[in-house]
């Protein structure tokens, strides 16, 4: 017994430096983090903006923008994906300086006391519209119609109105926060997965799909839509960018980016940037998100629309 | 043990019978010390892994109050539904499914090249089939994915309507990316099979079927198997290749046809969506626990079989 | 004569299907580079990928791969040549030996992607290395660790018995001999075994998703100060490799060229691994014919 003490003790040395590292690392980020400049002369700092992969081209297009201006050229952004998910984990536990969500934070974190540390920045506004394969043959669909299909009630396309087809449903998982607001404001209720339904997180596999597929029904962002799908009108109204800032299609969402607690200066000067008309003018419509500056109605996490 | 053994060397070198000189002293423990430390890093890796794994994955069933029997033999995977049902069993189900139908494909091809080329062709068949192997197996896995997408899910789409996307199309994708592994084991089985056996044989008047088929093969089974086996733990646990073409549907499936989801693929589809701590994401991680179990019986099996390959 | 019928079918269905093994293969690569190929020139290889106007290339995603490949043998090149020396010449059959061989074939076999759920548990959240270089070099370690450390043990076991004896005879330290009359003979198998063992590096996406990220920084190839953030050999920042960005680009490219890009990515790829396989080999034989005619 007492021979195989060296191995022993070596292992635990072992498991004692590499925690020893973990530790000293993390003192790291938190230090540069907190070293953001509290200046009030010249702003620097480094931002680590993570998450959402929705988000990450607009933030990372106003991060090289940012950048570029001269009185913040010390500050530098880095922006990442990994999911609304990974976004709000590591902005919760100060990994991250901003996370990116395509959801509330209320929708994500189970601790209540966890969101409330949380601030919320809305960005953009991105809008879904139901897309289907070109040869189903129906270009609009009611509420009713979309809750029958998903919920595997109709399974033919020509129930509602188009050719003799199966219907082939192309789904989001169900951690998808795109799923989320298809299901929060299109069909006002969740649906469970219907046997043999495709789910895809991703956008550009479910465009590949739905188009390639015959009979196949999804649901896509207002960026992702062309002439290679068949949108569909909710309700007889077609997903426009001008339907959604009168209010009148609903099926829309925020993007987010939370910060922990109120943002450092930095932070918060790269926050207003992303907010000054000129990414919003020109960088979140180029990307196919909306301004939020232009939007008619507001909506707060538990989905309650105000003028 | 050999490190008590070492420990004893060292310590008769401690008070030396005959004068060591310092030099050799210090690079006797260099030596042995640097190389017991990878080894001892390795150890810990491994332990570390299955421990990070094992408590983050365990955390649903004892912080999260989710029954294990639930999430072991449960069908309905509704993580965002009221109420929340964790049943993974349409996963591990998916999961067996492809990676018993991979190796179904897998395993004749595998085993006539490996026969093509040590017992019909010896010389040249080893010359042409040994590197298109070894080429194959160098295809990165989501290549193969990206190939399964572009033909394999279109040619089923097209053969038998539907989707194309399913189970059949995750273990075509899967069986192709075995096959090099599945081969290469065997192909070494047979060659290192003692040549007198094959003489003795056709000295007997067997053809080379009969002398394949009674003795060549019973001989290197437990091998074979082994070959086998290892595909599987391959398939077992490969991810975005399978992901991209399987259809992902939480669903034990009722076709071969029909979209279905295995362990990994559900994994690589919500790990990023979910938040680190929340009940959905403990349940990947449980997943993710699952994979490495079955890592370790993959393991065992492929111990067992050498042990009776040995006798 | 029915068993020489059956042997001839038999025969023929083994040979049959070999071909057609052969076929398949022909079949993916030729699919693979048909398509790909033709996207394949300078400005693909060197310039950054445009997300949305498309006409990008894959230059840092190809840099990534490089670099990444490089940082992971700085970790595993010691370590693993280390435990293979280990299990080759000081460890002595008993059961810890036979418990450290079953170690590193449950390292070898475990899921790849357990083992980037386990670096971004461990190295990127709580190390806090973020999705860095630094953390997906540590994940991929784990796989090639295995690897190295069987064929460095193969290595050292296959020189002859003769060159150690005659190095003890001399009354060298058991280290003398390894470093000093093993090593260089090993060498030879040795390289060869590592640079096939890191041909897998390439070609890994599903752990590196996790722990390296799935994003490129924009790059500054004039600065060279590792700190730097946008410096390319800085090992602190996310780094998106080939095999990843085929992977993002398949499923969430929205540039009209996404499918052309993954296309001709994908025959890089291959090309690298192709490269990376035949250039071991030739290495190996270089290093061994310098290695016996020097002596």
């Amino acid at each position: 017994m007492f021979k195989k003490l060296p191995f022993i003790l070596m292992t635990l040395t072992f498991v004692l430096v590499l925690a020893a590292c973990g530790s000293k690392n993390d003192a790291g980020t938190e230090g540069s983090n907190n070293s953001t400049g509290e200046t009030a002369t010249e702003l620097s700092g480094n931002i680590l903006a993570v998450g959402s992969t929705a988000l990450q081209p607009l933030v990372e297009q106003a991060g090289q923008k940012f950048m570029a201006v001269d009185e913040y050229k010390n500050v530098m952004v880095q922006v990442q994906g990994g999911g609304s998910g990974t976004g709000l984990t590591q902005v919760s536990e100060g990994q991250a300086t901003i996370g990116n969500s395509d959801v509330f934070a209320e929708e994500k974190i189970d601790d209540a006391a966890k969101v409330s540390e949380l601030k919320d920045h809305q960005v953009a506004v991105v809008a879904i519209a139901p897309v289907s394969n070109k040869d189903a043959g129906v270009q609009d669909l009611t509420k009713q119609q979309l809750i029958d299909i998903f919920s595997g009630k109709i399974t033919n396309w020509k129930d509602v109105g188009g050719k003799d087809q199966a219907i082939v449903i192309v789904n989001r998982p169900s951690s998808s926060g795109t799923r989320a607001t298809f299901e929060n404001f299109a069909l006002g209720t969740k649906v469970e997965d219907i046997q043999g339904s495709i789910q895809e997180d991703s956008s550009g596999t479910v465009k590949k799909l739905v188009a390639e597929t015959p009979g196949a029904i999804g649901y896509l962002a207002l960026s992702y839509l062309d002439d290679s799908l068949q949108v569909l009108k909710y309700e007889g109204v077609e997903a426009t960018v001008e339907n959604v800032e009168a209010g009148t299609y609903p099926v829309w969402a925020y993007e987010h980016m939370y910060t922990k607690g109120d943002p450092d200066a930095a932070t918060k000067a790269f926050l207003d940037y992303i907010l000054s008309d000129e990414i919003q003018q020109n960088d979140v419509t180029e990307l196919g998100y909306i301004p939020v500056s232009g939007m008619k109605v507001k909506r707060d996490a538990a989905g309650t629309v105000t003028q | 043990m050999e490190q008590t053994e070492g420990g004893t060397v060292m310590n008769n070198k401690l008070k030396p019978r005959r004068p060591l000189r310092e030099k050799h002293y210090w690079e006797e423990w260099t030596g042995r010390i640097y190389t017991s430390i990878c080894v001892v890093f390795l150890i810990v890796v491994m332990f570390s892994i299955v421990y990070f794994v094992a408590s983050k994955g365990l955390s649903t069933f004892f912080q999260d109050g989710v029954s294990m029997r639930e999430f072991l033999t449960g069908k309905t995977w509704n993580p965002t539904g009221e109420p929340a049902a964790y049943g993974a069993l349409p996963f591990i189900t998916g999961s067996f499914i492809t990676t018993l139908l991979a190796a179904l494909i897998a395993s004749p091809l595998s085993l006539c090249a490996a026969l093509f080329m040590t017992e019909i062709v010896p010389g040249k068949g080893k010359k042409i089939l040994q590197p298109a192997i070894e080429l194959l197996s160098g295809i990165p896995s989501v290549v193969y994915g990206f190939i399964g997408l572009s033909v394999i899910v279109p040619l089923l789409r097209s053969m038998f309507g539907g989707a194309g996307v399913g189970i059949a199309a995750g273990c075509l994708v899967l069986s192709v990316m075995i096959l090099p592994t599945v081969t290469s084991i065997m192909a070494d089985a047979l060659s290192a099979l003692p040549k007198g056996l094959r003489e003795s044989s056709y000295a007997l008047g067997a053809t080379r079927w009969q002398t394949i088929y009674r003795v060549i093969i019973p001989t290197v089974l437990p091998a074979l198997l082994t070959g086998i086996v290892l595909g599987m733990a391959r398939a077992f646990g490969e991810a975005l290749a399978v992901q991209m073409v399987i259809g992902n549907a939480p669903h034990v499936p009722t076709s071969l046809l029909e979209s279905a989801s295995t362990l990994t693929s559900v994994i690589t589809l919500s790990m990023g969506n979910t938040t680190m701590g929340s009940v959905h994401n403990n349940a990947l991680w449980s997943m993710a626990l699952v994979l490495l179990v079955m890592t370790f019986v993959f393991v065992i099996l492929v111990r067992l079989l050498e042990r009776r390959n040995r006798v | 004569m029915k068993a020489k019928t059956v042997d001839k079918v038999a025969t023929s269905v083994i040979v049959v299907l070999a071909l057609f093994i052969v076929v398949l293969l022909l079949g993916l690569l030729g699919f693979i580079l048909v398509r790909g190929i033709g996207q394949i020139n300078w400005h693909f290889l060197t310039s950054a990928p445009q997300l949305l106007k498309g006409g990008g290339g894959i230059g840092p995603q190809l840099f990534n791969s490089i670099f990444l490949l490089v940082l992971t043998l700085i970790i595993t090149i010691p370590l693993g040549w280390g435990g293979g020396i280990y299990m080759a010449e000081y460890a002595k059959p008993g059961r810890i030996t036979s418990f450290i061989r079953l170690v590193v074939e449950v390292l070898s076999s475990f899921p790849s992607i357990v083992i980037g759920l386990f670096g971004l548990l461990l190295i990127v959240n709580t190390f806090g290395l973020g999705f860095s270089l630094l953390s997906g070099a540590m994940a991929l370690a784990i796989f090639n660790l295995p690897l190295m450390v069987r064929t460095t043990e193969q290595a050292f076991r296959a020189v002859p018995k003769e060159q150690k004896e005659a190095g003890l005879a001399l009354g060298l330290s058991k280290w003398k001999i390894i470093t000093s009359i093993l090593l260089p003979v090993a060498l030879p198998s040795l390289i060869t075994g590592t640079i096939l063992a890191s041909g897998r590096i390439f070609g890994e996406a599903a752990a590196l998703m996790f722990t390296a990220g799935m994003s490129s920084p924009p790059l500054d190839f004039t600065d060279w100060n590792p700190t730097s953030p946008r410096s390319p050999i800085n090992p602190l920042r996310p780094a998106e490799t080939l095999a990843v960005h085929i992977w993002k680009v398949n499923s969430e490219g929205i540039g009209p060229d996404s499918k052309e890009v993954a296309a001709g990515a994908s025959a890089v790829l291959v090309l690298l691994v192709l490269a990376f396989n035949l250039s071991a080999r030739w290495i190996g034989r270089v290093v061994y014919r310098r290695m016996t005619a020097s002596k």
